[in-house]
């Protein structure tokens, strides 16, 4: 057989969104007659056919699994079993902390073509070519896969846009060897609020970033956040460093900031999760000293100078 | 018990670098290169369960590279590592994360540690692939992006959190040994002392080969990789609007957007 597989990532019952962005980059990528099956992994899969029945969609691979959450042990036996089955020319997972738990374990033991973080999938002269960023980001790398009869790849989510319409799949179940995992998930726990801020409804968000320098600095930025009155947020390496709560972190794996339409980035230099966890807002202004900070990248307004000068001089202005 | 910390030195940019003549790499001349990030934290997280434990607990840094990267090991040792090992033979060079996972898994057959900390990615290149990898060859259970690790030396199991996307954590208890890749922020990590950093230079750092280890050279390289480079290059800068001018000028065209987005006059 061949084809693309792609692997639907749920949580908590709930089909993740990246899941229909895979499709949509399977889409782009599928030859003339080639099968696009997307597989999804859960005690109940059969709740995910409908959100799973989208154009370019030709089949879906129900796979029952004892956890109901995501389990390394559990999916590197599954998916591998369904690899095997299915023989696929490429599978595609997002780039996420579940496949973080097994993509790298599963393609390093059966000897699978393997990258992650792609944010471009091609063929080129019949050949499979992903790219993903290097360096920080600062280059683009083009990676082949020359000998490998599968390839797994972990692509970045808001690169490739789920599918318009619905489609009636072929569903079939797809029975895995039982497999004693060594992990066991317990409960979920919600980042709790150190302080009452809830970044998820700011429309308007101010963040900082390392380019603060030192946490003495926090201050006159949360005075700058309410004089133009926005919500204070700040970077992973701050929230790391104990500077703010946890709970003002934007980005992947900080709280999404869902509402936010203005963003107003000082000295945050863009970390590819914080790039991610941001791409969706309307205006994004970046400040930064260094002309080759990523957060340029995705910004629609860029300044480059001194984030403190910056600062004060606005703060004239309201 | 037994803690091995697989460390990464990692490699940032030059502000004018250039891609080398194969059109497959940056130019070494232009790469600052320093410990990882995420390692500094599993490092730290290692040393921080052997300071609590009641038993003795060694914790051992390994790094694959070159005689450069002696540097990050002695940072290691300087840190709390009890010793340092570093694999190199040039059939190294050109590895994927998949080909240093192999080594990684051939130190842990020779070291045999109850644990394996890697960080959860590199700054550089970000696979976050290397530590689960080496899971995936070793067969032992694994999990990644490790928050607020519980374990103490000699229990059967260790009790962690999962950070999730969002800021949602998954609690999970998990078979030792285990391969577990840590989270930047997991505990703060200590600086080295002048003293520890004097102690560290005297310390020696075990070199390994691949013969040491029992691994062929098309183990390595880019034969034993699951990718290979075809092209790197810089890509089409950034789409920003840059706002130009004196600071005063920038603050306010920026006041200005702030206003329109409050629906403000300016």
């Amino acid at each position: 057989m061949s084809g693309i597989l792609v692997i639907a990532e749920q949580r908590r019952g709930e089909l993740r969104p990246v899941s229909l962005e895979l499709v949509g980059a399977a889409q782009s990528l599928r030859r003339d007659g080639e099968q696009v099956a997307v597989a999804v992994f859960a005690q109940d899969p059969a709740r995910f056919v409908p959100d799973l029945s989208v154009a370019g969609v030709d089949a879906i691979v129900t796979v029952k699994v004892p956890q109901p959450e995501f389990d390394p042990d559990t999916f590197v036996a599954a998916v591998g079993a369904l690899i095997e089955a299915r023989h696929p020319d490429v599978v595609l997972v997002a780039h996420s902390v579940d496949s973080f738990g097994y993509a790298a374990a599963l393609a390093a033991a059966r000897g699978y073509g393997f990258a992650t973080d792609v944010f471009k999938v091609e063929r080129i002269d019949g050949e499979l070519v992903a790219t993903r960023g290097g360096y920080g980001q600062k280059v683009s790398v083009e990676l082949d896969f020359p000998g490998r009869s599968t390839v797994l790849l972990a692509l970045r989510g808001n690169m490739y846009k789920p599918p318009d319409g619905a489609a009636t799949p072929e569903v079939t179940a797809f029975e895995t060897p039982a497999t004693a995992s060594r992990a066991t998930g317990k409960e979920f726990v919600e980042l709790s609020a150190a302080d009452d801020v809830d970044m998820t409804a700011a429309e308007f968000i101010l963040t900082v970033g390392r380019g603060i320098g030192e946490e003495a600095k926090i201050p006159q930025f949360r005075e700058l956040a309410d004089a133009v009155g926005a919500t204070l947020g700040c970077s992973r390496p701050i929230a790391d460093a104990g500077w703010l709560p946890k709970s003002r972190q934007v980005g992947q794996s900080g709280k999404t900031a869902s509402a936010c339409k203005l963003y107003i980035a000082m000295g945050v230099s863009g970390a590819i999760q914080h790039l991610a966890g941001m791409k969706h807002v309307n205006t994004i202004v970046a400040v930064n000293s260094d002309a080759e900070a990523s957060i340029f990248t995705v910004a629609t307004y860029g300044i480059v100078g001194d984030v403190f000068e910056i600062a004060e001089e606005l703060r004239r202005h309201f | 018990m037994k803690i091995l910390v697989a460390v990464k030195q990692v490699a940032a940019l030059d502000e004018d670098f250039e891609i080398s003549s194969d059109g497959r790499d940056v130019d070494p001349d232009f790469l600052i290169r320093d410990l990882n990030e995420w390692d500094d934290f599993s490092l730290e997280e290692a040393v921080k369960i052997k300071e609590a434990s009641g038993e003795p607990v060694e914790v051992v840094a390994a790094s694959v590279g070159p005689e450069e990267v002696d540097e990050s090991l002695r940072k290691c040792l300087a840190k709390g590592a009890d010793r340092a090992l570093r694999i190199w033979d040039d059939a190294v060079r050109g590895s994927d994360p998949i080909a240093i996972a192999r080594i990684l898994a051939a130190v842990v057959k020779r070291e045999k540690p109850d644990l394996l900390f890697a960080g959860v990615q590199s700054s550089d290149q970000a696979f976050a692939s290397t530590g689960i990898a080496t899971a995936g060859l070793l067969g032992w259970p694994h999990a990644a992006v490790v928050a607020n690790l519980r374990y103490t030396p000699g229990a059967k199991t260790a009790v962690f959190r999962r950070e999730l996307e969002g800021g949602l954590l998954h609690e999970v208890e998990i078979d030792v040994p285990a391969v577990l890749t840590i989270q930047a922020g997991i505990n703060t990590p200590r600086y080295a002392s002048l003293r520890s950093i004097k102690q560290a230079a005297a310390k020696p750092i075990e070199v390994l080969g691949l013969a040491d280890l029992q691994l062929g050279s098309d183990a390595v390289g880019e034969a034993g990789s699951l990718s290979h480079v075809r092209r790197m290059y810089i890509p089409e800068k950034g789409r920003a609007q840059l706002i130009e001018g004196s600071p005063a000028e920038q603050a306010l065209k920026l006041a200005a957007i702030i206003r329109e987005f409050k629906g403000e006059a300016a």
